[in-house]
This record gives structure tokens, C-alpha cells and sequence, in this order.
């Protein structure tokens, strides 16, 4: 009994014991360290380095820490700069927990730099040696972009290799598409009917690749224009695009013998802004009656209200884009639609020129490379990750190599 | 009555209406200062007159919308004349070419040593301005050239690298997701949104469409057969993309007309 009794007296002290202690404020792993204690930490190696694959101007800095970051009272990491030549110190950012690495864009390539950095902890900031003089430098040559001149030189070569063959007469086979055959249909029809085409080379500039398709296939569109001695209409919103329009038309007129018809008034500039630009077409649209409307090029928001008005006008629409959310508006409301890629290929398809045939059969090139790639890609990652297969993971990592951007 | 004399008795009754709710707004206005209250009338009856315009178009072309829309065009015509002198020219020119000039237009003279390079646009920019001169106007084709020319080279990169490189490597996607078996994957089936069975499905409806739309924009092949079936269902899966794209924008539309109807009803009508 009396043994029973001591049990539980040290039971009931062992309790009270550990109720006590819970309550005594807790030895945090990361406790407050004096100064003493942070000195005893080996010190923060810091080296700094030309920044590879760039165009200069800058250098990386980088940092292991120890275990400073741990410590209570820490506050970052503030990098200072010390220019060489000039003896100029500056202090760069203060960066917090979890950096070990920054990219300083603002040196210049012509001086020298060393760097220091200080661990920012209260009451003890710890500055790490200076790093080597380094100076940036620009390179010539980005190594991590090495696979994408591989892929472009292969494509590149194989649309050079279809242009030659299509020089020395080799016959290049394209398939139909449907909404370009339409497009005589619709000039004739407006040469029936007596009334005006309108052309809409999208909104955007002349540095857009689809406003560059839109006038390959004006070039096409006017030439017939100029045959059947129908009016062609041109709004445009950028004055860069007036000029090459109107140098596009002329030529057209031009090889089609009619250089006389040729009017600078068939291409007009309207405005930059893009809903005063469609306000402008719709009623160019309702008051003018084009027969046909082709609204190729980039389009935005106001896809949807040039191709509705022209379909309340009873006018038959051609229209292509590679806007890709624009595209269902055209798909709604024109009677034929060149879905992205289709764009840029209508212009070869029309001229039948053995460049722009070349240049299609190269880009044919490129997307069957894409998906002999992909189905080994996909069938690679598959194996790798269902059954942990080395050698399929190892043609994943190898793929997913060449095809990264950097 | 002609035709002629119903718009001028509409134009008159559109007048009327604006002076009204022009005396109406200003009256109502909650500025101390009467000229403000007036100022605030007028274009707010101006904004609502300028609304109504555009939408009359749905009805039908009239007067109304063929002032709103060439007050528009000239208004912004001259807007991005002005811009475009005053963020070009006066921007990125003027502070590079001259300290004088910098000093007249208040900019802040930057002094650099590739400030060369600038007359390089300025030359090009001038031999685009011989379009005027009929004797010399071939020249602006090399500016043409130039733009055409460097929108190719530096795109086939950019494209390249975003539209080729980046899709096929992000289109590596396994098509068994967390595969165990498939006895395991027949008792663990579910229709939850982050089970395996959807995220196998998801996989496979992405390889199929990318393959099968890939397929759909080769040229060089005629689509019969094999090839015709899978250029079909990329063609299917674009369209169902399209759809969903559609409906998506649509209610985006809704809501810029939401907007405008509580621009008409707020703050003009103040009944909402």
C-alpha cells in the first residue's frame, strides 16, 4: 500500500512537474544568439561574376549562408558595390530571407567592381570579405539558345531546299482550302453586283506578322481586282500599313497591265484608335454596301462588330486570323474562316509562287518534326513515369533539353 | 411629310431633350460652384447623347450615329498625331538630339555616347516622307524594306522560341497520371475533378488535340483516309475550343453593356 502510495506521489510530482514546465517560455531552436554566438559561425563566402548570356551591364552576385538567416534578429542581406577605379561605394538593395543570389544591372562594362555583403542582425552586422575585381562583359553567343538555332537552321534549310526544288520546276503539292477558293467567287460577284470590295488588314502595325499575310493576300486579292475592273476599299488604322497597302495595290495594278486604274484613294487612313477605327468601317459598311468584306490580319474586340455588320449587309466574308480568341467570332459570322496557320499559308495557296510554296513546304517540315517529337515525348514520359523506366527518362530529360527556351 | 422634314422634327426633339436634361443635371449637381454644375451637366448629357448615338446604329444609319462617329474618328485621329509627336519626337528624340531643344520642350537632356544611332530611324523616317515627291518616292520603299524585313528576322526567333520550342516541350505529358495498375485504377475510379481518371482523360484529350490539330494544318498532304479522320477531330476540337472561347467573351460583352445601361439609368436617370 505504501509502495502504491509513493507511485503515485511521484506520478503526481512527475505531473505537476511537466505542468510547470510547459508553462516556461520555450528554448526555440532558433533562439536569440549573442554576438558571440553569431561570430562563432564560419563567415559568408560571397563571389561575384560576369552575368553569363547577356548583353553586358550586368553581374551576379552570389552567397552561401551558413545559417545566419536562422538567427533571431536577422534582417537580410545588404549588398554593397565598390567601383575599383573610382573608389565609389555604393549600397545596393537589402534583400530578405532566402536570397542567395542577385543580379546587379546597373554596372557598367567599361569598370571594375568588388562586392561585400553584410548580414543584418540586431546589434551585430557581420560584412563578408570583398569578392575579386570582376567586370561585366556582353557575349556574343546565348549557349542556352543553341537548340533553337539547331531547329531554326534545320527549318530554315528545308524551306531553302522547297524553294529551289520549286525553281527547277519539281511540282508541290498543297491541299485544298476551302475558304481561299471563295475568294474569287466573291470579286466576281462584286464585279456582278457593281459595288466595291472591302479589304481590313487587321489593327495592328506592320510589325505583326499577320498584317504582313493580310497584304500578301491583298497583293493576290488586287490583282484580280484589277482584272475584273472591280473598286477595292481599304480603311486602315496605321499610317505604315497606308504606305505598304497602297505599294501593294499599285503592284498588283501594275502586273495585272492596268497601272491607269490604280488610285491612291482605294487604301485610307482612318485612325489609330480601335473603336473609332470600327465605328468608321461599319459605316463605310452600311452606307458603301461592299459586296465582299475580308478582314485579314490581327483583330481584337472589334472582330465581332465588323464581321456582324458585314453579314447584315448580305456581303460575303472571307476572314482569317490567328487571334485565337477571335477566332469563333469569324467562324459565327463570316461565310468562310482561315483558321490561324491557314492565314499565313492562303498567300502561297494564291500566288502558287515557288518562294511562298517553298516557305509553306518548309513550315510543313517544322510541324511534322513537332509531332514526331511529341509522340516520342509523350510516349517517353509516359513509360518514365508509369514504370520508372531509366532509359525512357533519360529520353525525356534529353528532349526536354533541346526543346527548352532557356 | 417627306423624310427630310421627320429628321429635322427629330433633331429638333433630340435638341430639346438635351437642353432639358442639361438644366436638369446642372440643377441637380452637388458642386458649390455653378459653373461646375453646369460643366458637369453638359457633358454628362454629352456622354449620354453621344451613348444613345452609337446605339441607334442598331437600328439603323442615321445622322446621329454619323456625327458621333466622325467626332470620334477626328477626335482620335488628332489625339494619336499628338501622341505620337509627344511620346516620338519629344520623348525619344529631343532628349537625345539637342540640349536646347530639351530646354524648350522641358525634358530632361540625355547625354550618351550611341546617340548616333538615333538618326538612323530619323533617316529612314525622312526617306518615308518622299512618298510626297513623286520623282524620289521609291525611296520610301527601303523603309518599308527595313520594318518588313526586321519584323522577320526578329519574330522567326520570338515565334520559334514561343510557339514551337516552348508548346512541344510543355505538350510532354504522361499519359497514365500516378499509374499504379489497372486493377488499382478500376477500384480507385471517380469522376472528382483532381482524380486520376481526369487527370488521364485531361492528358489524353490534350496529346489527341494537339496531334490531331497539327495534323488539321498540314498542307502538304491531302486529308483522306487516316489522315483525313484525325484532321476531322482536330477541326472537332477547334470548334469545341471556339465554342467555349465564344461564351466566355460573350458574357465579358454583357458586361461592358451592363455598364453603359448603368451609366444611362445611374448616372444620368438616377433611378438605379
Amino acid at each position: 500500500m505504501i509502495a502504491l502510495l509513493r507511485v503515485a506521489k511521484f506520478v503526481v510530482s512527475l505531473c505537476s512537474l511537466l505542468f510547470i514546465v510547459s508553462f516556461l517560455p520555450g528554448q526555440s531552436v532558433y533562439s536569440q544568439d549573442t554576438a558571440s554566438s553569431v561570430n562563432n559561425l564560419p563567415p559568408i563566402t560571397v563571389k561575384a561574376y560576369d552575368t553569363e548570356n547577356d548583353a553586358g551591364s550586368s553581374i551576379t552576385v552570389e552567397w552561401s549562408d551558413p545559417g545566419y538567416w536562422r538567427r533571431e534578429g536577422f534582417n537580410g542581406y545588404r549588398l554593397s558595390r565598390k567601383n575599383v577605379a573610382s573608389g565609389i561605394e555604393d549600397s545596393l538593395d537589402v534583400l530578405p530571407t532566402g536570397h542567395v543570389l542577385h543580379e546587379d544591372r546597373s554596372v557598367s562594362d567599361d569598370s571594375s567592381y568588388t562586392y561585400t555583403l553584410a548580414v543584418l542582425i540586431n546589434g551585430a552586422n557581420l560584412t563578408s570579405t570583398s569578392t575579386e575585381v570582376v567586370r561585366s562583359s556582353k557575349q556574343w553567343f546565348d549557349n542556352r539558345l543553341t537548340w533553337v538555332l539547331i531547329l531554326g537552321l534545320i527549318i530554315c534549310g528545308a524551306v531553302i531546299y522547297f524553294i529551289e526544288s520549286a525553281k527547277r520546276g519539281t511540282k508541290l503539292f498543297l491541299r485544298r482550302i476551302a475558304g481561299l477558293e471563295a475568294i474569287d467567287e466573291a470579286v466576281g460577284r462584286a464585279t456582278e453586283m457593281g459595288r466595291p470590295i472591302l479589304f481590313i488588314a487587321g489593327i495592328q502595325d506592320m510589325d505583326d506578322v499577320q498584317t504582313i499575310a493580310g497584304l500578301t493576300i491583298l497583293g493576290s486579292i488586287a490583282r484580280t481586282v484589277a482584272e475584273y475592273d472591280t473598286k477595292i476599299n481599304m480603311p486602315v488604322c496605321t499610317s505604315l500599313v497606308m504606305t505598304a497597302a497602297r505599294e501593294t495595290i499599285k503592284h498588283a495594278y501594275v502586273t495585272a497591265g492596268r497601272p491607269d486604274a490604280y488610285n491612291d484613294d482605294m487604301v485610307r487612313y482612318v485612325t489609330n484608335e480601335q473603336f473609332g477605327f470600327v465605328a468608321a468601317v461599319d459605316g463605310i459598311m452600311v452606307r458603301e454596301r461592299p459586296a465582299a468584306c475580308f478582314l485579314l490580319g490581327a483583330f481584337f474586340a472589334e472582330s465581332l462588330i465588323m464581321a456582324e455588320t458585314g453579314n447584315s449587309i448580305g456581303a460575303i466574308q472571307v476572314a482569317g486570323t490567328a487571334m485565337p480568341a477571335q477566332l469563333p467570332f469569324f467562324v459565327a459570322a463570316c461565310d468562310y474562316t482561315l483558321i490561324g496557320e491557314e492565314l499565313f499559308a492562303a498567300s502561297a495557296y494564291l500566288s502558287g509562287e515557288p518562294r511562298q510554296l517553298g516557305s509553306l513546304k518548309g513550315a510543313d517540315v517544322g510541324k511534322a518534326i513537332a509531332m514526331i517529337v511529341i509522340l516520342v515525348g509523350v510516349i517517353a514520359t509516359t513509360i518514365a513515369s508509369a514504370w520508372n523506366s531509366e532509359s525512357m527518362l533519360w529520353i525525356e530529360n534529353l528532349l526536354r533539353q533541346m526543346f527548352s527556351t532557356g | 411629310m417627306t423624310s427630310k422634314t421627320a429628321m429635322r422634327i427629330l433633331m429638333a426633339i433630340v435638341a430639346l431633350i438635351f437642353l432639358f436634361s442639361w438644366i436638369i443635371k446642372s440643377g441637380s449637381g452637388v458642386s458649390d460652384s455653378t459653373f461646375t454644375n453646369v460643366r458637369d451637366g453638359f457633358l454628362i448629357t454629352f456622354a449620354v447623347f453621344l451613348t444613345l448615338s452609337i446605339f441607334s446604329f442598331l437600328y439603323h444609319d442615321n445622322p446621329f450615329y454619323k456625327f458621333a462617329e466622325s467626332l470620334y474618328v477626328g477626335i482620335s485621329a488628332g489625339y494619336w498625331m499628338c501622341y505620337g509627336f509627344w511620346s516620338t519626337v519629344v520623348g525619344n528624340f529631343v532628349p537625345r538630339a539637342s540640349r536646347s531643344l530639351s530646354e524648350f520642350f522641358h525634358v530632361p537632356y540625355q547625354e550618351r555616347a550611341d546617340h548616333i544611332l538615333i538618326y538612323i530611324p530619323i533617316i529612314f523616317g525622312l526617306i518615308l516622307l518622299t512618298r510626297l515627291l513623286p520623282r524620289i518616292g521609291w525611296l520610301s520603299r527601303w523603309s518599308l524594306a527595313f520594318i518588313i524585313g526586321t519584323t522577320a528576322g526578329l519574330n522567326l526567333t520570338r515565334y520559334l522560341r514561343s510557339d514551337f520550342i516552348s508548346q512541344v516541350s510543355n505538350s510532354f505529358i504522361p499519359l497514365f497520371v500516378d499509374w499504379k495498375g489497372a486493377g488499382d485504377f478500376i477500384n480507385h475510379i471517380s469522376l472528382a475533378a483532381d482524380g486520376q481518371f481526369i487527370a488521364i482523360l485531361s492528358n489524353w484529350v490534350i496529346f489527341v488535340g494537339v496531334m490531331c490539330g497539327l495534323v488539321y494544318f498540314f498542307f502538304s498532304k491531302e486529308h483522306k483516309g487516316t489522315f483525313g479522320v484525325a484532321s476531322r477531330i482536330g477541326i472537332w476540337i477547334l470548334m469545341i475550343t471556339f465554342g467555349a472561347s465564344f461564351g466566355y467573351t460573350v458574357m465579358g460583352r454583357i458586361s461592358l453593356l451592363v455598364g453603359r445601361i448603368t451609366f444611362l439609368f445611374g448616372d444620368w436617370l438616377n433611378i438605379l
